[in-house]
């Protein structure tokens, strides 16, 4: 069976559609989202809305910082215009969507061969929101869990990580390229973002995983980012956050 | 050991290597072919089981005659197996122990080594473990690379160089680069022929059999014997081959496995340049210098497989100089010069065509083709003239035959032409006369094709 991992949608309502819609293209029966389904966008309703309706039909959703921060607190740890969508965002959110964003879990274990683990940011803490830039961090991440293999998001960025020697080797995943995974090793997989790329490709980034046949592909899709911006800057959220999605930076 | 596998009969052990072990199985349609299974367990490299994960990895992604099949891979209890498809021919090993063989044969020998290596490169792999015994010579596909433990595939991780610090390859062979943990470079199997060709032609490696550090680290900065010392019957224009598959730089050697299988197919358009005529290897001093540029070079990163074959286009030109048009002439000048302009290790290949005469059974017409030849290689130069592009990256061919789309269809074939470039007929009561050329080899040609239009005259109003 192939399951599409999207994370970090960050409300962005046209990418997450571009995703989806890819992602059925490509025979995808099952989903997981990552985490982050709001904050920075205009559209938390209508990606909540879609969110949540693959849930109810067994997708497997976790919580991400941005999710926590639209629920309310400090967000001392977030950068001014991150806090600053996030009080757009909780102004938003009626009281059911609250509810749903509350009660997802920090992360979902997926049996198999290898076994999954699913995670917003770190499987080592995963409410601290650690950021894997590294292979310490990723390190960290894999001590913390006995899947052979973890899908993360959380850096904006795809990349993968697998085991050699008892260390982590990075590589950059080709799009469209299938990676096969050995369950000799253990891997990690970062998903890129759905919402808001940041490595110079504004195209969205998500993964798309063949359980039967141990592939892992990182897909990007163009999608509509002019009107997504639009959006922001209509919606009165900050215009840097509309510019960086042009950039996919 | 099971005796069954994936529904294989297995029958009996064909060979063990240092790395892996080879079985006979018959399929269930009765079938020869080979199981192969990594050894593992106490005392095995630890390099041996990622790189047979690497072999399952590469293999399931190629296809095209020149590597084996893989039919079938898993894993059970006794770890993990690929039934692959039993190649036949002997190993080109067993042709090499005959060393050193007449030119025209190491030639022969190399164009197939050549193409087989182009057509992997081609699937963005790099082999990386090329030796005669990873060549078997199939009568009717021509070469067939196997073993591809080492391999690194561009899109791929790169699980066998992720294994080890050290070198990866065959000590003979290997390349300087690869000394140095840089993978992923074409370029490196380049070098690689290169050796295979030299002990070809000499019967003995450029730099031995290297089984002290010494002899593999001295290819980093000092040149093998020239060929031609070792065996004199070696032509100029075979050193001048050989030698520059084995640069030190890989920038270098030939910029892809295409332009050498393409200079061993035609040893009479090879430029000889000193490196052909040389007999005696560079000094110390000129050591000294690679020594120094190593060092200021280390830690460039080689472009994937791909890339580096999409910055060497080989271009062939089309050109009819029997109806000679200026306006169409300068119009293909402009579009090579165009097609060539971002590349920098492009080749480009001037065709023209000969039609058959009908006198040729004749001496006398044997003697006119002869000139007829002559005088449509020059028309070729005359007409490359303008392009003032270097000689050495420029073929020229006059193919004989009455149906010119066929023959420029069938020469982008085999010198596995990446773009042909061929101008439309102007006239069309020419055209109708004679059928479109281009039209035909649009839609039969192997790559892609650019026809080119002269501009219209104003007295075509």
């Amino acid at each position: 069976m192939k399951r599409a991992i999207l994370s970090d949608i960050h409300a962005n309502l046209e990418a997450l559609t571009a995703c989806l819609a890819h992602a059925e293209r490509q025979g995808a029966q099952a989903y997981a989202f990552l985490g982050d389904l709001v904050g920075y966008g205009a559209d938390p309703h209508a990606c909540l809305d879609l969110v949540r309706r693959h849930a109810a039909d067994g997708a497997i959703v976790v919580r991400g910082n941005h999710d926590e921060a639209a629920l309310g607190g400090l967000c001392a740890d977030m950068s001014f215009i991150a806090r600053e969508a996030a009080v757009w965002t909780r102004g938003q959110l009626a009281p059911d969507e609250r509810a749903f964003l509350a009660g997802l879990p920090d992360s979902v274990a997926h049996a198999g061969a290898p076994a999954q683990l699913f995670v917003h940011a770190s499987a080592n803490r995963p409410t601290e929101w650690e950021y894997l830039a590294g292979t310490n961090a990723v390190a960290r991440c894999l001590a913390a869990t006995d899947a052979g293999l973890v899908f993360a998001g959380h850096v904006h960025q795809p990349l993968f990580y697998f085991s050699a020697r008892g260390r982590m080797t990075a590589f950059a995943p080709q799009p469209g390229i299938a990676v096969p995974i050995s369950t000799s090793r253990r891997w990690l997989a970062l998903a890129g973002s759905v919402g808001q790329p940041r490595d110079g490709n504004p195209a969205a980034s998500y993964l798309l995983y063949d359980d039967a046949l141990r592939l892992l592909t990182n897909h990007r899709v163009p999608y509509d980012w002019l009107r997504a911006a639009d959006k922001i800057r209509a919606a009165g959220l900050p215009a840097s956050l509309a510019a960086r999605l042009e950039h996919g930076a | 050991m099971n005796s069954l596998v994936a529904d294989h009969q297995v029958l009996e052990p064909f060979r063990a290597g240092s790395m892996a072990e080879l079985f006979v199985v018959a399929s269930p349609d009765g079938e020869r072919r080979l199981l192969k299974r990594p050894k593992l367990g106490f005392g095995s490299h630890p390099a041996c089981y990622a790189g047979f994960e690497t072999e399952q990895m590469i293999l399931a992604r190629l296809s095209g005659p020149h590597v084996p099949r893989c039919h079938a891979q898993g894993e059970d209890d006794a770890g993990p197996w690929l039934i692959l498809e039993q190649v036949a021919g002997p190993s080109l090993e067993a042709i090499a122990a005959g060393a050193p063989l007449p030119p025209a044969e190491v030639a022969r020998l190399g164009l197939l080594l050549a193409d087989a290596l182009h057509a992997l490169h081609r699937q963005d792999v790099v082999h990386h473990d090329l030796t005669p015994a990873h060549v078997l010579l199939d009568p009717a596909r021509g070469a067939v690379l196997i073993d591809f433990g080492l391999a690194c595939h561009g899109g791929l991780p790169d699980l066998a160089g992720a294994e080890t610090d050290s070198a990866l390859g065959a000590p003979a062979i290997i390349a300087p680069e690869q000394l140095l943990g840089r993978r992923g470079d074409p370029r490196s199997d380049i070098y690689a022929a290169g050796a295979i060709l030299y002990r070809l032609a000499t019967g003995r490696y450029p730099f031995g059999d290297a089984r002290n550090a010494w002899d593999m680290q001295r290819r980093r900065w000092f040149d093998p014997v020239p060929p031609r010392r070792l065996n004199p019957d070696v032509p100029a224009w075979l050193q001048e081959v050989v030698l520059r598959c084995l640069a030190v730089r890989p920038e270098r050697r030939y910029a892809s496995a295409a332009q050498l299988a393409h200079d061993l197919a035609h040893p009479d358009q090879v430029a000889i340049g000193a490196r052909g005529r040389q007999a005696r290897r560079g000094g110390l001093r000129l050591a000294l210098r690679r020594w120094w540029a190593e060092r200021a070079l280390a830690g460039a990163v080689p472009a994937t497989p791909t890339l580096q074959l999409e910055r060497a286009p080989h271009v062939l030109v089309a050109i009819d100089t029997d109806h000679h048009d200026a306006a169409l002439a300068a119009a293909l000048q402009l579009a090579v010069r165009r097609l060539v302009a971002h590349d920098p290790h492009w080749r480009i290949t001037c065709i023209g065509v000969l039609e058959p005469s009908i006198v040729t059974e004749q001496e006398e017409g044997a003697e006119i083709e002869r000139s007829l030849h002559t005088a449509q290689l020059a028309a070729l130069h005359h007409w490359a003239r303008p392009l003032e592009l270097p000689r050495e990256r420029l073929r020229f061919h006059v193919l004989t035959g009455g149906d010119a789309a066929a023959l420029i269809v069938d020469h982008a074939r085999r010198a596995h032409a990446d773009h042909i470039v061929v101008g439309a007929r102007g006239s069309s009561a020419l055209r109708r006369f004679l059928g479109s050329v281009s039209a035909r080899v649009v839609a039969e040609a192997p790559c892609s094709v650019t026809v080119v239009r002269a501009p219209f005259a104003p007295d075509a109003y």
